[in-house]
């Protein structure tokens, strides 16, 4: 009764083919926004922006990275946590190397630079496919964690091998380096990751976003009506990599600040934004951010409740968080592979009824 | 730039060259834990040839086992970490770990593989990566994770061979390899059950149309699995501790099957060893020019250049696809 489209006409061509084309969507999503940007800023602490916020935002950004080439081009990807490494270097070298470049330009670069790198190792997927790219893009995690780890220069040359960002400034307000108000990297990173996330949205529903999609559902196929296989994988390998780069390098300059690269971004964190995807719904922007959402969110929760509520050692509630994963992600597969996002699509359809049986 | 043609091709050759007897020491420890890599391989081939999966949690499966078998052996009781049940002897313990592999494999038909019969191969991988997560946590659960010891009394010490030290205990990993190999390949092909999985392997609707329970047979594959598992898993337990970073060599022998196909039994021993000894010669030659510590990447890149030109890997049955 109160999500259904009845009553609402479009015009023209745009209002129809707009992103959110209910009245309901948009006032949600505005909602949303508003709640993420007022109210959250007004009344939360450090511990809220620094443990659950930003860094749901910067996985968010990830996932949906992994998302473009996984969920919509069908190429699987073990190799993000070095992709985000790649990016946090990127920033880290670009900051300090020109100190006078804006902020912001030195995150879309280092997304640039790690869309070159990804492009690299996404040459190999012309001729091979499935969990052979899998193995592929493994050799591009484990090649990359440890150039990083032991060329010096990625470093520069820091004894420690901890690679640490400096203070830089946006419109004035200082949003990295140790004395940045957690409140205002919240803002940024969230200002941030919605325009590239509109953006993505916006570009997997056009001809890009299609021709994906036909070469996820079948290369073969796809090849045959006329899709080029290697520029389609190769631009979604490099788009991938330009959305994991700059959440690599948000990573590094807006959540942590200092890093030891290769432990960072070790091949845990590929598989943490694997299980977002599959977890959220594989090819769903929404999902990306739902999936984000629940990996981070699942493991404070249980630590709170198992420590501290039953008292147990948290060396348990670890194993039980890897239990608990493993178990979702099966579950998720067998009974709901498209996610969490499916599972809003089903309350949706159920809304427009509610509270009617018929 | 001839400086450097020197530094990085002539430089290594010729110090194998000039020490033959150290190059030889490289390559038999590389072959040794060549032979390693394979038996993990092996549990991935039985799996794949037989029912299409590419089975991640291979090298949690080994894990599990050693953890059960360390404590089944120290008389662990299961969740507590308390040493209270009478200690197994070594060939009792085994035995009733082989009964826990086989209960798993049961259990993972039941849970996991019949619901998702018929889904894309992509998704049953990432299924059995689901798996590997619950395996860990389960068994890190019930038997506790610190680093465990593990000894079964496979004989240790060395001798020398001429110059060349040689270790007992990889003399022994590469004879239970190759009689594990033999007695497989026997049960493949000379037996009823192994027809059957050969056929299942062939074509899962053919074979369930003239009668082959597709269920058993899978059920048998992973407790066959499980087996390779558990040998594997007494051999690097006994080699290097029951520990965590024993799942991870899983990874590792994800290049060794590139290498030799996903369908080959002998594709795997290969592999395994060419990954083996190219690591060692590398990580000792090569390795102290870029820093060292290129064993964790060298093998994944040798299989991704050997993608390029052979994608069905060496052994392979060559891929059609079709429309």
């Amino acid at each position: 009764m109160f999500y259904r489209e009845a009553g609402q006409f479009k015009a023209s061509y745009a209002a129809d083919q707009a992103i959110f084309p209910l009245r309901q969507d948009q006032w949600g999503v505005a909602l949303m926004l508003l709640v993420a940007l007022v109210v959250f800023p007004a009344f939360g602490n450090e511990y809220f922006f620094q443990a659950i916020l930003i860094p749901v935002m910067i996985f968010s950004l990830a996932a949906i990275g992994l998302n473009i080439l996984t969920g919509y081009c069908g190429q699987l990807s073990l190799g993000t946590g070095g992709f985000m490494a790649v990016g946090a270097v990127a920033c880290y070298k670009l900051t300090t190397g020109f100190p006078e470049l804006d902020f912001i330009i030195v995150l879309l670069l280092s997304g640039v630079i790690t869309a070159l790198v990804g492009l690299l190792f996404g040459v190999p997927s012309l001729r091979i496919k499935g969990f052979y790219l899998a193995v592929a893009t493994l050799a591009a995690q484990f090649f990359l964690s440890w150039l990083f780890n032991k060329v010096a220069w990625f470093q520069n040359y820091t004894p420690s091998g901890t690679i640490t960002m400096p203070p830089r400034d946006v419109f004035g307000i200082t949003i990295t380096g140790a004395e940045a108000d957690a409140m205002h990297r919240y803002v940024f990173c969230l200002v941030f990751v919605a325009v590239l996330a509109m953006a993505a949205k916006n570009l997997v529903r056009g001809p890009i976003g299609r021709s994906w999609m036909a070469i996820r559902d079948m290369d073969i196929a796809a090849e045959l009506i006329g899709f080029r296989p290697f520029q389609t994988k190769l631009l979604a390998f490099s788009v991938s990599s330009f959305y994991v780069g700059v959440a690599g390098a948000m990573a590094l300059s807006l959540w942590l600040g200092s890093v030891e690269t290769a432990e960072a971004f070790d091949i845990n964190v590929s598989f943490q934004v694997l299980f977002m995807i599959i977890i959220g719904g594989l090819g769903s922007m929404l999902g990306s951010f739902l999936g984000a959402a629940f990996i981070v969110l699942t493991p404070i929760m249980l630590t709170n409740v198992m420590v501290g509520g039953l008292g147990l050692q948290a060396v348990t509630a670890k194993h039980f968080e890897f239990m608990l994963f493993g178990g979702l992600i099966i579950f998720f597969l067998i009974v709901e592979p498209h996610g969490m996002a499916r599972l809003w699509q089903i309350i949706k359809e159920k809304l427009r009824m509610w509270p009617f049986p018929h | 730039m001839m400086d450097f043609i020197d530094l990085v091709v002539f430089g290594p050759i010729l110090d194998m060259a000039e020490y033959p007897a150290f190059f030889l020491e490289v390559v038999f420890g590389g072959l040794m834990s060549g032979v390693m890599y394979s038996l993990v391989a092996l549990g991935f081939v039985l799996i794949f040839k037989a029912s299409g999966v590419f089975n991640f949690a291979q090298g949690v499966f080994a894990l599990f086992a050693a953890l059960t078998l360390v404590g089944l052996m120290t008389g662990t009781v299961p969740f507590s970490l308390d040493k209270a049940l009478p200690e197994l002897p070594a060939w009792v313990a085994i035995v009733l770990t082989l009964l826990v592999m086989v209960l798993l494999a049961i259990a993972v038909e039941r849970i996991m593989l019949r619901p998702l019969v018929n889904q894309d191969q992509i998704i049953m991988f990432m299924s059995t990566i689901g798996l590997a997560f619950v395996l860990e946590g389960l068994g890190d659960t019930i038997w506790g994770s610190e680093v465990k010891a593990l000894d079964v009394g496979i004989p240790t010490g060395f001798f020398m061979l001429g110059e060349i030290q040689i270790q007992v205990f990889d003399l022994v990993a590469a004879a239970v390899a190759t009689i594990l190999v033999v007695v497989l390949a026997l049960f493949f092909q000379w037996t009823r059950t192994g027809r059957a999985l050969r056929a299942v392997a062939d074509d899962h609707q053919a074979a369930l149309s003239v009668g082959i329970p597709l269920k058993n047979i899978w059920i048998i594959v992973w407790s066959v699995a499980g087996l390779v598992a558990l040998v594997a898993g007494i051999m690097w337990g006994s080699k290097s501790g029951v520990q965590f970073s024993l799942s991870l060599i899983a990874l590792k022998a994800l290049p060794v099957l590139i290498l030799g196909g996903f369908t080959s039994v002998p594709g795997a021993i290969v592999g395994g060893l060419i990954i083996g000894v190219g690591e060692k010669v590398a990580e000792v030659y090569w390795g102290p020019l870029v820093n060292g510590a290129i064993e964790n990447w060298f093998a994944y890149v040798v299989a991704l250049v050997f993608l390029l030109f052979r994608p069905q890997g060496l052994f392979g049955e060559k891929i059609i696809e079709r429309v």
